[in-house]
């Protein structure tokens, strides 16, 4: 209905492809022969250990940063440009601007596509108030906490109209109790809003509970090493999700995996 | 009193956690006592010389001599020369301010700029603005024009250091962020950069406000006809020393007033920055 919504998608070829990708830095290799397909969409979880190139990866698929070699295509955009006006990125850190109040921070897209900062805060209010952020909208970021600076930065990354989101460990920083919320409530939010989403995180549980399917990367240098299907119930609290016997499958599976790399 | 007085200098809710028991003011003597500490001793010593040892008063003139000349020479004297010597600083200082904040965003936006540039805006530090000065007053006259100058000169080169080092230290994370939501490279600069850089440009400002001051009397050394520098030039060869530390303890009032000015825009405009810096 309004400048939140992304345009719907077109054709039915795959949202994002990622064809044989290659990225080193100096004598190392980050990421070695990648490849990936995601449907409109799709949530994808990208697992691995520390240092394994996924937040590289990520980076890519941007448009932040080009591959050394290999395709990267999202919504038929192969160029950083093009994959730029196509994808919105969750970084880790909130990287809320201090002088700016929560609707200030989650607006600031629209404000840099010419909306007026007025109307930009219109516009994001109603998201605000949907994801758990009603009675905060003129706080600043250092009268939150990290919990509620997150939901911010998801807002920010919400509202900048795009079809894909990229999300980078957007809860690592987070203490357990704190992450467990925030990975119900992210469930309940892409729910809402859909959009095809990869998440990258170290953790295999959140991988599972925010992904349809997740694909585990191996270290040094960083390469695919499988892909899980997962498709678990909806309505279910995160507590009786975990206790399921497929989730522990594929739970045990994954974290075998990466214990062996 | 106090409660009402610095409830409206910050808002109760600005602050992280409220700190009950003292309020804002009694914390502010209380900071400021070690320094008073130090100014009487320091003046205890100063009259035990000028009244006991016989240190002549063309030497070093009693406190109160000093305090009595600032009264009693006041207003036929020492107001015009504040109002003039305050009217430079001002000026020269804003002027300065301008021209460093147009420098430092000139030499962010183009590398090939500041290679040029910067090189000579270290030179010309090392230009002896005492021999300046003189030259400014030949071009310029005794008018107000040579002092502005002088005082933006020595004003303006810890200002463009700062802001620049202010733009340039944003966390490149922040940049990428802005390039995924859109942001052009002046929304970047607007959004951004330049509020991030502003508390580096008020700590260049801050370090300028003192130095502001010692311009005007240099600019009035030169050639002048009123300012507090030129009473100090006219009252050395008649050894009225109290006169020179009256226009001194003027000068002294007027640096540290500005340099306090500078903080409270600072807190105006920048509330956050105390909480959290991005640069």
């Amino acid at each position: 209905m309004t400048a939140m919504q992304p345009s719907p998608p077109v054709t039915t070829a795959p949202a994002i492809q990622v064809q044989g990708v290659i990225k080193r830095f100096g004598a190392t290799t980050a990421i070695q022969d990648a490849t990936l397909e995601l449907t409109i969409h799709d949530r994808l979880s990208i697992v691995g250990p520390s240092g394994c190139g996924k937040s590289t990866l990520l980076g890519i698929i941007s448009g932040l940063d080009d591959p050394d070699a290999g395709v990267v295509s999202v919504l038929g955009e192969s160029t950083s440009q093009g994959r730029l006006k196509k994808c919105a990125w969750m970084p880790q850190r909130d990287l809320l601007l201090p002088w700016r109040d929560v609707l200030g921070n989650a607006a600031i897209s629209l404000e840099n596509r010419g909306v007026r900062a007025k109307v930009a805060r219109q516009q994001v209010a109603d998201l605000a108030g949907r994801f758990g952020l009603a009675g905060f909208e003129d706080r600043y970021p250092y009268q939150l906490s990290g919990g509620m600076r997150q939901r911010v930065s998801f807002l920010r990354t919400l509202s900048a109209g795009k079809e894909v989101l990229l999300l980078d460990e957007p809860f690592g920083a987070l203490d357990s109790i704190t992450r467990a919320d925030l990975q119900l409530w992210l469930r309940g939010a892409l729910d809402e809003e859909p959009r095809t989403t990869i998440l990258v995180t170290h953790d295999v549980e959140e991988a599972l509970l925010l992904g349809n399917k997740v694909v585990v990367m191996s270290a040094r240098p960083g390469r695919i090493q499988a892909t899980f299907e997962v498709s678990l119930p909806e309505g279910m609290s995160r507590r009786d999700l975990i206790r399921l016997p497929e989730f522990g499958d594929l739970r045990d599976q994954i974290l075998g995996l990466l214990e062996a790399s | 009193m106090t409660q009402t007085t610095s409830a409206t200098v910050v808002a109760p809710d600005m602050l992280p956690t409220r700190r009950s028991g003292s309020s804002l003011i009694m914390r502010k003597v209380k900071r400021s006592l070690p320094s008073l500490g130090i100014v009487a001793v320091v003046a205890a010593f100063w009259e035990v010389a000028s009244h006991w040892f016989g240190v002549p008063a063309y030497i070093l003139p009693s406190l109160e001599a000093i305090g009595s000349k600032i009264v009693t020479r006041w207003s036929d004297t020492l107001a015009s020369a504040t109002w003039v010597t305050g009217k430079e600083v001002m000026g020269g200082y804003v002027l300065a301010v301008v021209v460093a904040l147009v420098i430092a965003l000139l030499l962010h936006l183009s590398e090939s700029l500041r290679n040029a540039v910067y090189p000579l805006l270290i030179g010309s530090q090392a230009v002896p603005i005492v021999v300046i000065a003189p030259v400014l007053a030949i071009m310029f006259g005794y008018t107000i024009t040579p002092k502005l100058i002088v005082v933006a000169f020595i004003c303006f080169f810890s200002m463009v250091v700062n802001s620049l080092d202010g733009l340039s230290a944003v966390d490149p994370q922040y940049l990428r962020l802005m390039r995924t939501l859109d942001g052009s490279r002046w929304s970047t600069l607007r959004r951004v950069q330049i509020p991030a850089a502003l508390p580096s440009m008020f700590t260049g400002m801050r370090i300028s406000a003192v130095y502001a001051p010692v311009g005007a009397v240099f600019g009035e050394y030169a050639g002048s006809q009123d300012g507090l520098g030129y009473v100090m030039i006219q009252a050395t060869p008649l050894m009225a020393t109290d006169m020179v530390f009256a226009a001194i303890v003027i000068l002294t009032i007027g640096a540290v007033a500005l340099f306090l000015l500078v903080n409270v825009l600072e807190r105006i405009m920048c509330p956050w920055a105390r909480q959290s810096r991005v640069a």
